[in-house]
């Protein structure tokens, strides 16, 4: 189990938060505009990369703040946490 | 046999303390001190098991977790019971009962022994190639392969014993007390490290603490004196704590360890009685030190699997820790110099060692200079070709080995023994590393996997690192620990050691025979019976990946997951194969290093406590009237109210049919609850539900429905505006949570521009819902000073009022079609408000109706519940909801997906109603649709979603999802089922009232 550091709350375990799946997808501003291929382009598809990887996080049972995550998926070594809003630092 | 082979006083035993116990319905006595193995040895017991497949006779083969035969049952037939303990690993105490596995009628008469003649027929993937055909045999293969499988028997009783669960934080963990975790453990406490040291055993020092050789010495004092000082110094630091009979059996990431504490099972069991009998310690340590120590290997031969055949080192515990001699007449066979300190022990002691087999050739040792001089034939180059012997070994038969290795020369020689030691070198125990996600790497010169790259905080030291002797170990360790902890100095620089050891090994994987491979049984896992055969059969097959090699020739998967003969499979896959070692890899090691109790793991959370649960505040009336309790999400909710011995049908229809005559009152708290406030509350609203909000007038209150961005229905429920930015949601019961959650992430992830803040409110308010044709007349009575009126308190709106001085909201909403009202009241008013609605309701035949009325009463009205008449494949426009679904809102979450090209479709399942054609007919939930059953394969249209019996009816009603059903009202349909056809026709969803009189009657 992770050791997950809440920019709110700090160092909690991992049954403290909830996994919310990639981050910076964006939800488009005017999703009527958008055709079939784009809509599904933001609905569905991930990357699932094996390496670094940006996901969002909610300390779910704790103070309730969705952020950012930069983990590791090959060895779960979280890298980077940062707010919402922030832009994933480089790594 | 004499019934004493107790050499010699050990300090380890207390021999003042006598101890009975039965294995298999004899009595035998040992010490205190002992366990099983030691006590049976030392009345010359070695049959202890059977083998799984082939029923071979089996005995004790080592001295420690790792033992793959001797694996008994506990006290059989009594709620205490517990199969496949390690006969190694128990200590013995007054009372203990043992008994063999595997084996009927007795463990000396096997009738499943057959099964060893009949080997030659039963190769690695026997079952999977036999009962595979005709496939439609299965099930009758299937009743005598289920009797065969499984090794001991597990209880049938509730377990009598306490277990517990406990967090352990600490900056250092060293997991293992033998001479290296020792070493650190000191280290690190002398530091300042508030430090945990865990051993499985129950004394500390490891291999070292029985060690009495003059060939090892640590600052010109015997190995073990020098530890033993050092071991009651530890005991005495105050940072340090130390934690004996405790196996760790998992490792994970980010340091977090579970360790099993055993705390009474050495205990007579009279002194058990409300003990905790296990803890699983749940361990966060900064930095961890693994000192897990190394396993002695066995060697690969023909026939190496008999009663009587121990590891070498076991052999040297059993005669110096516990005073044991293994056997009168003793042979070892060795690659490496292990094997002559337990000559050497042996011999000290009047064991008599008939000869040491080495399959090395010449070397320069001291201590083989020493077994020499005590006039023991040492046959250099040799190796064990076979045994004999079926219930204890009686005879090894050697040969000379070609200089490669490869073959054997010359003739045989047969020595009588009645013990043979083997010694094939070291395996560091890496598993708990690996665990870790350490990584591995292969060490050529001596054929070890060793501790390479891990990503936590950790180290490996000692044997576990590769460093096997005591000269290697005191010079390495105390290097690695200063790094580790970042320290300047240790204690342990500079020591003055004494080491005999010669370090040369030949490793030969599998051993020559005189026989071709086909007619030997070389065991590699012997719990499994798996042999060097199975793993060249299954090479042959075409097996690559060491993964399917495992799996077919169920190498390594008994309860001691192969901690023996895997690194051997290892060998003989890449000897065969052509494959480096490092190349191929080990298989996966995982959790747990040794078995646990299912009482471990689930600690206290048996009976009532294994699922918590959460209570309306009225919960305890319903109790005290009889209701059945249902599970939904973590609520028990009231599911009927069972009267005069009724069945839950009766007791269904006489509810329903109460609420729409009379009055009903249901318990209805459980609802989520959402508190919205902000300013821009509204058009929040407007982005999450599907339909219009910006309108709705303060006090008013309107049914939403809540879609995933993909358009399926989440959510639904009435939210009312309590003020100009203020609203009350309410979610489903088993939704509150995930609800909450998703209204959160759009707040804060997508639209944080938005001034809305949501606060859950669930078990703040409960929540009591009163419908019928009289429900205006009791509510009338409760709150006398509330205007009912139509006009001033019409359907779909919100009043707050007072009940005696407390606040509440009452809200005129139902989801019954019946005239009703909701009371929202602070929580712990709820029962006493509840049971003034009763009494008022008392002359109008108010009756208390659970979940399953409710959802009754609903069907007949045609409203879905999510989660039953909807799946996450569902959208509003599928369950005949368009009117809900605004089209002039520009954007709401889910809304682009109602228009995709998969959703537009014109046959998807969509939500109807089912009439029988019998009226009396109750459907099945579940029950597929077809409508043409003669044309092969039969095309399934769809399921029956919810169905009842309707009283008020009078017939039987359902609710469905078929295939473009919408534009099949009318149409007759067929839903089969196991043993008939029921005939139904497609209807309108929605059966009774559809002008909704009945809510403004």
């Amino acid at each position: 189990m992770f050791l997950i550091d809440c920019p709110y709350c700090g160092e909690r375990e991992q049954s403290e938060f909830k996994a919310g799946g990639e981050a910076h997808i964006v939800r488009p501003k005017q999703p009527t505009e958008l055709s079939d291929d784009e809509w599904a382009e933001y609905l569905f598809m991930r990357k699932n990369i094996k390496g670094i990887q940006f996901e969002r996080w909610i300390h779910i049972h704790g103070c309730r703040k969705w952020f950012n995550v930069a983990r590791d998926t090959s060895n779960d070594v979280i890298k980077v946490v940062y707010k919402m809003g922030e832009k994933p630092p480089t790594i | 046999m004499t019934n004493n082979l107790r050499v010699k006083s050990s300090k380890f035993i207390d021999e003042t303390y006598k101890i009975s116990f039965k294995f298999n319905g004899t009595t035998y006595y040992g010490y205190k001190g002992d366990t099983l193995a030691s006590a049976l040895l030392a009345s010359g017991i070695h049959l202890v098991g059977r083998s799984f497949k082939y029923h071979r006779p089996r005995g004790i083969m080592t001295a420690g977790s790792e033992e793959p035969n001797a694996i008994v049952q506990l006290h059989i037939n009594t709620s205490r019971t517990e199969p496949n303990v390690r006969a190694t690993e128990i200590e013995i105490y007054e009372g203990l009962e043992a008994s063999s596995q595997n084996c009927w009628p007795s463990v000396n008469f096997d009738i499943g022994g057959i099964n060893n003649f009949l080997s030659p027929i039963l190769p690695a993937g026997f079952y999977y190639k036999t009962f595979m055909w005709p496939a439609s045999f299965w099930e009758k293969y299937e009743y005598f392969i289920r009797k065969s499988a499984g090794l001991g028997r597990s209880p049938i009783e509730p377990d009598p014993d306490i277990y517990e669960h406990r967090y352990i934080h600490c900056d250092v963990l060293v997991i293992g007390a033998g001479i290296s975790g020792i070493i650190a453990a000191k280290t690190a406490a002398k530091n300042g490290f508030k430090t945990l040291l865990i051993d499985e055993k129950s004394y500390l020092g490891g291999s070292t603490i029985y060690q009495n050789s003059e060939h090892f010495k640590i600052n010109n004092q015997i190995s073990s004196s020098w530890l033993e000082k050092e071991i009651n110094e530890i005991k005495k630091i105050k940072n340090l704590e130390i934690k004996t009979r405790t196996s760790v059996a998992a490792f994970h990431g980010y340091n977090f360890l579970l360790a099993r504490e055993n705390l009474t099972d050495h205990l007579p069991l009279n002194q058990r009685n409300n003990k905790i009998r296990q803890r699983l310690l749940k361990i966060r340590s900064k930095k961890v030190i693994n000192a897990t120590g190394s396993l002695e290997r066995p060697l690969i031969f023909d026939n190496n699997d008999r009663p009587g055949i121990l590891l070498s080192s076991a052999i040297d515990k059993y005669s110096n820790f516990y005073g044991v001699a293994c056997g009168e007449k003793n042979v070892l066979f060795t690659n490496n110099d292990s094997a002559y300190e337990t000559a050497i022990n042996l011999n000290q002691k009047g064991i008599k060692v008939e000869a040491v087999i080495d399959n090395r050739e010449e070397v320069d040792s001291k201590l083989i200079k020493e077994v020499e001089n005590n006039n023991i034939r040492v046959y250099k180059g040799y190796t064990v070709v076979n045994t004999s012997g079926y219930k204890r070994i009686k005879k090894v038969s050697i040969m000379k080995l070609s200089l490669d290795g490869q073959k054997i020369i010359g003739s045989k020689i047969y020595i009588n023994c009645d013990c043979l030691g083997i010694s094939g070198g070291w395996t560091p125990a890496v598993h708990l590393f690996t665990q870790s996600g350490g990584k591995l790497k292969f060490r050529e010169e001596d054929q070890v996997f060793i501790p390479n790259k891990s990503f936590s905080d950790q180290i490996s030291i000692g044997s576990c690192n590769g460093d096997f002797t005591l000269d290697e170990i005191l010079s390495s360790v105390p290097k690695i620990l200063k790094e580790f902890l970042n320290i300047k100095k240790s204690d342990f620089e500079n020591l003055e050691v004494h080491s005999s050891f010669n370090k040369s090994k030949r490793n030969i994987w599998l051993l020559p025979s005189d026989k071709v491979i086909g007619k030997t049984k070389p065991f590699v896992d012997y719990q499994n019976d798996a042999t060097a055969k199975d793993i060249k059969l299954a090479l042959r097959e075409g097996f690559r990946s060491i993964e399917h090699v495992k799996r077919y020739t169920t190498t390594g998967m008994g309860t001691d997951q192969g901690k023996l003969g895997n690194m051997h499979a290892l060998g003989i896959i890449s000897e065969t194969a052509g494959s480096k070692m490092g190349e191929l890899g080990t298989t996966t090691f995982r959790p747990p290093y040794t078995p646990l109790t299912f009482g471990t793991i689930v600690g206290r959370n048996v009976g009532k406590y294994f699922d918590i649960f959460r209570k309306t505040p009225i919960h305890d009336w319903h109790v005290e009237n009889n209701a059945e309790f249902e599970n939904v999400g973590q609520w028990k909710r009231a599911w009927y109210y069972p009267k005069n011995q009724e069945n839950m049908h009766d007791a269904v229809q006489r509810e329903s049919k109460a609420a729409r005559d009379g009055a009903g009152i249901l318990d209805a708290s459980t609802l989520g609850k959402i508190d919205i406030q902000g300013t821009d509350a509204s058009e929040f609203l407007n982005r999450v539900y599907t339909n219009a909000w910006s309108k709705l007038a303060i006090g008013k209150c309107r049914y939403g429905l809540m879609l995933n961005e993909d358009g399926m229905v989440y959510d639904d429920g009435v939210t009312t505006r309590l003020d100009e930015n203020h609203y009350i949601m309410t979610t489903t019961t088993g939704g509150a949570a995930t609800v909450l959650g998703k209204l959160e992430d759009y707040l804060q992830t997508e639209w944080p521009e938005l001034d809305v803040y949501l606060t859950s409110v669930t078990d703040h308010y409960a929540t009591i819902s009163v419908c019928g044709p009289d429900s205006k007349k009791i509510i009338s009575k409760v709150i006398p000073d509330l205007d009912l009126s139509n006009k001033s308190f019409p359907h779909m709106s919100f009043k707050n009022s007072k009940i005696d001085k407390i606040k509440c909201r009452v809200m005129r909403i139902s989801f019954t079609g019946e005239h009703s009202y909701e009371i929202n009241i602070q929580a712990n008013y709820g029962k006493s408000v509840w049971q003034r609605c009763m009494e008022m309701g008392k002359e109008f035949n108010i009756t208390p109706y659970g979940t399953e009325t409710m959802h009754l009463l609903r069907a007949e009205k045609g409203f879905i519940i999510v989660g039953q008449d909807t799946d996450a494949t569902m959208t509003p426009i599928d369950l005949q909801m368009d009117w809900i679904v605004s089209k002039k809102k520009y954007d709401f979450i889910g809304k682009r997906s109602l228009y995709r090209s998969d959703t537009i479709k014109e046959n998807r399942k969509q939500l109807i109603g089912l009439l029988t054609e019998n009226p009396d007919e109750v459907l099945e939930e579940g029950a597929q649709i077809v409508a043409d059953i003669n044309k092969s394969p039969v095309e399934m249209l769809g399921h029956v979603t919810s169905s009842y019996y309707s009283p008020n009816l009078k017939k039987s009603i359902a609710l469905g999802v078929v295939r473009g059903g919408k534009s099949m009202i009318g149409q007759k349909l067929i839903i089969p089922m196991e043993n008939k056809q029921i005939n139904v026709t497609v209807a309108d969803p929605v059966f009774l009232d559809k002008e909704n009189k009945r809510l403004n009657a």
